[in-house]
């Protein structure tokens, strides 16, 4: 068959087709599309025949573009995460956290243990906390804490107006801690686990600077509401970086780039689950934890009972077969 | 008679010359995608940065005036700008930020399919480790070496930057009395036949004139007819307009 022959007996179905697409691509109106599927393999026939009997470029490079565009359409990923935002958070997370305990306990273990080891050290040897934070930086955090001011947080005058420009601050700051140490994750998890243990020793030294000083009362009630949203989110974003990391060092059977690419499909997902563990916790600091009416016996039952929350979640939450979908 | 350019059977293809990237469909269609270099994404890339540096300065001069509430809202959007910028324009407007848009390059699959929210995330997200340990290095090493020009944040959340299709516009093909050759053609011939006729629009008269007279001499024609004789084949080719 001729070229000419050819594009004019078939020429109204492509011009039918790219308008199709043309509706498509807009994203509406998705009503008179039940032929699509069968429309576009009659295009792929089509290029198919005009390739093998050697049409002009012209012809093969415009139904090439077609066909890449039916493609696509056709085939594209559908994002599970927006489609089931709620089963994500009640379900999946959880499971996917369960399902890479291996990273998450290492995780928790390289920040929870030099958290507390450093902790510890520096309320023992109160001197340790000068080798790691600079004089000054130790004064200010000492005033922020001191019992007197009577306002808590990162300044000491602190008005109710002010909690909204924290819980900006504490979004920006603390995201973005949890996407360095995630995304460092790529060195081999060299990058992850530094971030995890430098995070855990600065706190530490903190912690255990302002518990020796005697401001422990201040500090421990302010911090231990937010804190088991944040710091297991943080844990958790390092065990993501982890996984990535991991992916390169050991890849099994698969070629690394392709380890990479199926491990970080799953950081992702943990990455997720970390934003809304840190939004949550950025609420609850700004507008909790500074508060300074109720007694800090309240804070402390407050403060337990949400860690015992986040536990309870990451240990149990879809764990039944028909959780909700 | 023309040497014959077939492989013998069982030599390996020589890598192509060009940069394109097959993408196999399932219905066993070859798509190429052309992959953009490392050159063209950074000026992409300059461009986002400058818009988003306009914006940045924008707002906060506009939430200078709300005070404290402006802090608040500004540190948000610095955080928004920052992080989001490329996630949302690259899922919500078919891969494409203002400056990838400007150099007509877009973020596909590695399968040539639009690319989704956990992707692009992903790839935005490892930006962070591309830029170390300053301006790009990592990423710009990884780019330079990958066969398809993907930085680390392209090979782990397994995406391409391409150049977007243009549209075609259909050359005019010359005119000519249909002829029909004197021997049979192979089908890269008869491509090549109907290349040279659809971009005689192209090429100057005297180049036109110096492609064809190779083909004088297997064609039986004095080499100042050739393009004619060519012409004449492509038109008998393409059949009656």
């Amino acid at each position: 068959m001729k070229q000419s022959l050819f594009e004019t007996s078939h020429k109204a179905e492509w011009e039918q087709f790219s308008l199709t697409l043309d509706r498509l691509e807009r994203g509406k109106d998705a009503s008179r599309i039940a032929g699509f599927p069968k429309d576009y393999r009659q295009l792929c026939q089509h290029l198919a025949l005009a390739r093998e009997r050697g049409y002009s470029s012209f012809l093969i490079d415009s139904l090439q573009q077609l066909v890449l565009r039916g493609h696509q359409q056709l085939y594209r990923h559908r994002s599970r995460l927006g489609a089931n935002l709620l089963g994500f958070i009640l379900a999946d997370f959880p499971r996917l956290v369960r399902e890479q305990w291996r990273f998450v306990l290492a995780a928790g273990l390289m920040f929870f243990g030099s958290l507390i080891s450093f902790a510890l050290l520096v309320y023992l040897f109160p001197d340790l906390v000068y080798n790691l934070i600079p004089a000054e930086q130790v004064s200010e955090m000492q005033s922020m804490y001191d019992p007197v001011a009577g306002h808590l947080g990162r300044t000491a005058e602190r008005a109710a107006s002010e909690d909204w420009v924290m819980f900006g601050y504490y979004i920006m700051h603390n995201i973005g801690i949890a996407f360095q140490t995630f995304a460092s994750g790529l060195f081999f998890g060299l990058g992850s686990a530094f971030f995890l243990l430098f995070n855990g020793l600065i706190i530490g030294a903190v912690a255990g600077h302002l518990t020796h000083v005697g401001y422990g009362q201040t500090f421990w009630s302010f911090v231990i509401g937010h804190g088991a949203f944040e710091l297991t989110a943080i844990a958790l974003a390092g065990a993501a970086g982890l996984k990535l990391g991991w992916a390169l060092i050991a890849p099994g059977r698969l070629p690394r780039a392709e380890a990479l690419r199926l491990a970080a499909r799953k950081s992702v997902l943990l990455i997720c689950g970390v934003m809304v563990f840190l939004l949550i916790a950025a609420f609850i600091e700004a507008y909790w934890s500074s508060m300074t009416a109720p007694e800090p016996m309240t804070k402390y039952l407050v403060g337990a009972a949400l860690w015992a929350l986040v536990a309870t979640y990451l240990l149990f939450a879809g764990r039944t077969r028909h959780a909700p979908e | 008679m023309l040497e014959t350019t077939a492989l013998p059977r069982k030599a390996t293809l020589s890598p192509p010359l060009d940069t394109r990237h097959q993408v196999e469909t399932p219905e066993g269609i070859d798509l190429p995608l052309r992959p953009a270099g490392l050159m063209v994404r950074a000026l992409a890339f300059a461009i986002d940065l400058g818009i988003r540096g306009l914006i940045l300065g924008l707002l906060f001069i506009v939430l200078a005036f709300l005070g404290k509430l402006g802090a608040g809202l500004g540190s948000i959007l610095l955080f928004g700008v920052s992080w989001w910028y490329m996630v949302l324009f690259e899922v919500l407007n078919q891969g494409r930020s203002p400056g990838k848009q400007w150099m007509g390059l877009r973020v596909v699959q590695g399968d040539g399919t639009p690319i989704g929210w956990s992707a692009s995330l992903l790839r935005n997200l490892l930006r962070f480790v591309d830029l170390l340990p300053f301006g790009y290095f990592l990423g710009a090493i990884s780019c330079l070496q990958h066969p398809t020009f993907k930085r680390l944040g392209d090979l782990a959340a397994g995406t391409l930057v391409i150049y977007r299709e243009q549209p075609l516009t259909r050359p005019q093909l010359p005119e000519a009395t249909p002829l029909r050759p004197a021997f049979a053609l192979t089908l890269p011939e008869q491509r090549a036949i109907l290349a040279f006729a659809e971009r005689q629009g192209e090429l100057s008269e005297a180049r036109a004139h110096e492609l064809a007279s190779i083909l004088a001499q297997p064609l039986q024609v004095p080499a100042p007819h050739a393009v004619v004789a060519l012409n004449g084949i492509a038109r008998g080719l393409l059949g009656p307009a």
